[in-house]
């Protein structure tokens, strides 16, 4: 396959993700509307007007960036794990094993439209803030990054379990018991600086809070971790994510027999 | 020497379970040709065509498609193949144009292009009327043509057809062939593997007979017809049939009901003399027909001696 037909077969596999968004936009796009609102409405301005503030700034402002995150966490993953599984449910991942697409394609396209995803859900609850607050951008690199690195991350680890499951209650394990304990400790709705220094050590080892304060950074200019290392940590999970989904992809464990 | 459209040679698969699918199987089909794979349930077809199209690993061996090793040169073999499934594997909430397209699209087809094509081969398998509805309110027999036309969509130089027609009704069966006799005779080699074996006699120059993971017979339909040294008969009588049946000398006959009885005699036996010593029974005869397609009665006969073997 010469280069315009692996842009081609992208473009279609990207395509193909985007339409099934907007096809079923009730359970994709609505859902992270009304929870984003939701807390808004009682962490943000019922319960924010009485904390005060944290890290110098409105706490409503403060948790804005982490609730974006947490949106594009959840909804890259959840877009990603369920659109791949079902395409094997379905065996009409067959077409794409079946075509002469390499396999580093399939993977980009469904990265990318995890990734599409990710910004649509992100825009609305930046949208939705905006009813509540307003948000200057300190540094747009820095935000664009961080999504952009942090969606890859979660969308690579949703190719992993979608490659794994083997029914539909194996996708909905890793997001209950492991994304959102890790997205709730990983400073969406705190400093880490609050917490006891043990506390503080362990949170450290969660590479979602990370994730959380450089967007913060970007967002609001301000941080708990040093931004090399929550690169790295973006960078690291990115690469080493990416050489496992490649591995499973081409040796089609789950796929083929 | 020509590049056959497929070269397998000595091809294995062994399961995880330990079943072994395949063992040492050799075969090939010339460009051009119309072949038929033919085996009983359980034989190896599926997985030789899983391996074919890569969605089985092999445990040895390797597959050919006109010349590139599917194993070793996966994105030039796999341009080069179209692929119609036994089961439906496409995504039931998506039009059979989106399905056409994306097809194409997996196979780096530009999009205007790909919708060109899509809408002819829709066409040409009487399916564009549906185009635009979700494919999951097709009938069986519209999801079965839909594969086929997503299979050409990327104008496949070897089409391989696993069952096409299970369950489809013979008006739509016979439009389906044609439309696949077509596609053979403009150049596009096909493999056919099907449980109606009248289809493979009629469609098919060569046939391979597979069976516990062995080809046991690979020769043309004529000369593997040709093989065959008894047929066996039906006759309705126009009466009731009298207790005892003549003896005919070379001919079986067997009572299949007050009115029917089954003849089985040589290739050779003229049914001249059969009929004349009917007629001295006292038996008049309505009608007769074969009772079995003829490649159905070789394809028993070699599974039976490979079983025995």
């Amino acid at each position: 396959m010469h280069a315009s037909a692996r842009l081609h077969a992208l473009h279609t596999i990207l395509s193909r993700e985007i339409r099934r968004i907007m096809r079923i936009w009730g359970q994709t796009l609505v859902p992270p509307a009304i929870t984003m609102l939701l807390y808004f409405v009682i962490f943000g301005n019922l319960v924010g007007s009485r904390i005060g503030e944290m890290g110098g700034m409105r706490y409503i402002d403060y948790i804005v960036p982490g609730l974006i995150m947490m949106s594009v966490i959840q909804n890259s993953y959840g877009n990603i794990v369920s659109s791949f599984f079902g395409s094997k449910f379905g065996r009409y991942v067959e077409e794409m094993l079946v075509s002469p697409m390499p396999p580093w394609v399939i993977l980009t396209g469904y990265v990318l439209g995890a990734l599409a995803r990710g910004l649509m859900v992100g825009a609305i609850v930046l949208v939705i803030a905006m009813f509540f607050t307003r948000i200057q951008i300190h540094h747009v690199w820095i935000t664009l990054s961080t999504f952009v690195l942090t969606a890859t991350v979660f969308a690579l680890a949703g190719f992993i379990n979608a490659v794994y499951a083997k029914k539909f209650d194996d996708i909905s394990i890793v997001p209950t018991f492991v994304l959102t304990p890790l997205t709730y400790l990983g400073g969406v709705f705190y400093s880490v600086d609050l917490l006891p220094d043990f506390w503080e050590a362990v949170s450290h080892a969660n590479p979602i809070l990370y994730m959380v304060n450089a967007f913060r950074y970007g967002l609001l200019g301000t941080t708990d971790v040093d931004l090399r290392i929550a690169y790295a940590v973006m960078v690291g999970f990115t690469v080493v994510l990416a050489f496992v989904s490649l591995r499973l992809l081409t040796k089609g464990v789950g796929m083929r027999s | 020497m020509a590049v056959p459209a497929l070269a397998v040679r000595d091809l294995q698969k062994t399961y995880a379970n330990g079943v072994a699918a395949l063992k040492g199987i050799e075969l090939e089909v010339a460009e051009g040709d119309f072949f038929a794979l033919l085996g009983p349930n359980g034989a190896g077809k599926s997985t030789l065509i899983g391996i074919t199209t890569t969605l089985v690993n092999p445990s040895a061996g390797w597959v050919e498609v006109f010349g590139h090793c599917v194993q070793r040169d996966r994105e030039r073999a796999l341009a080069l193949l179209g692929v119609v499934p036994q089961e439906f594997n496409f995504n039931q909430f998506e039009t059979p144009l989106e399905i056409l397209v994306n097809q194409a699209g997996f196979h780096g087809i530009p999009r205007k292009l790909a919708r060109e094509r899509a809408e002819k081969y829709l066409r040409e398998l009487q399916l564009w009327d549906k185009h635009a509805v979700p494919s999951r309110t097709l009938s069986g027999g519209m999801k079965r043509r839909l594969m086929i036309a997503r299979a050409m969509v990327n104008e496949p130089r070897l089409l391989i057809l696993d069952e096409p027609t299970a369950g489809v009704d013979i008006e739509i069966r016979r439009s389906m062939w044609k439309f696949v006799s077509a596609i053979n005779a403009a150049g596009t080699t096909v493999i056919l593997t099907t449980h109606y074996l009248e289809e493979a006699e009629q469609l098919c120059r060569n046939v391979a007979i597979i069976d516990r993971g062995r080809i046991v017979e690979h020769t043309t339909v004529k000369q593997l017809i040709a093989k065959l040294d008894v047929e066996t008969f039906v006759f309705d009588a126009a009466a009731e049939l009298p207790a005892a049946l003549p003896e005919i000398p070379g001919v079986a006959l067997a009572r299949v009901d007050g009115s029917t009885f089954e003849a089985t005699m040589g290739r050779a036996h003229d049914l001249n003399s059969v009929f004349a010593a009917l007629t001295g029974a006292g038996i008049t005869i309505n009608s007769m027909r074969n009772k079995a397609n003829r490649l159905e009665e070789l394809f028993v006969r070699l599974v039976e001696g490979n079983k025995a073997a």
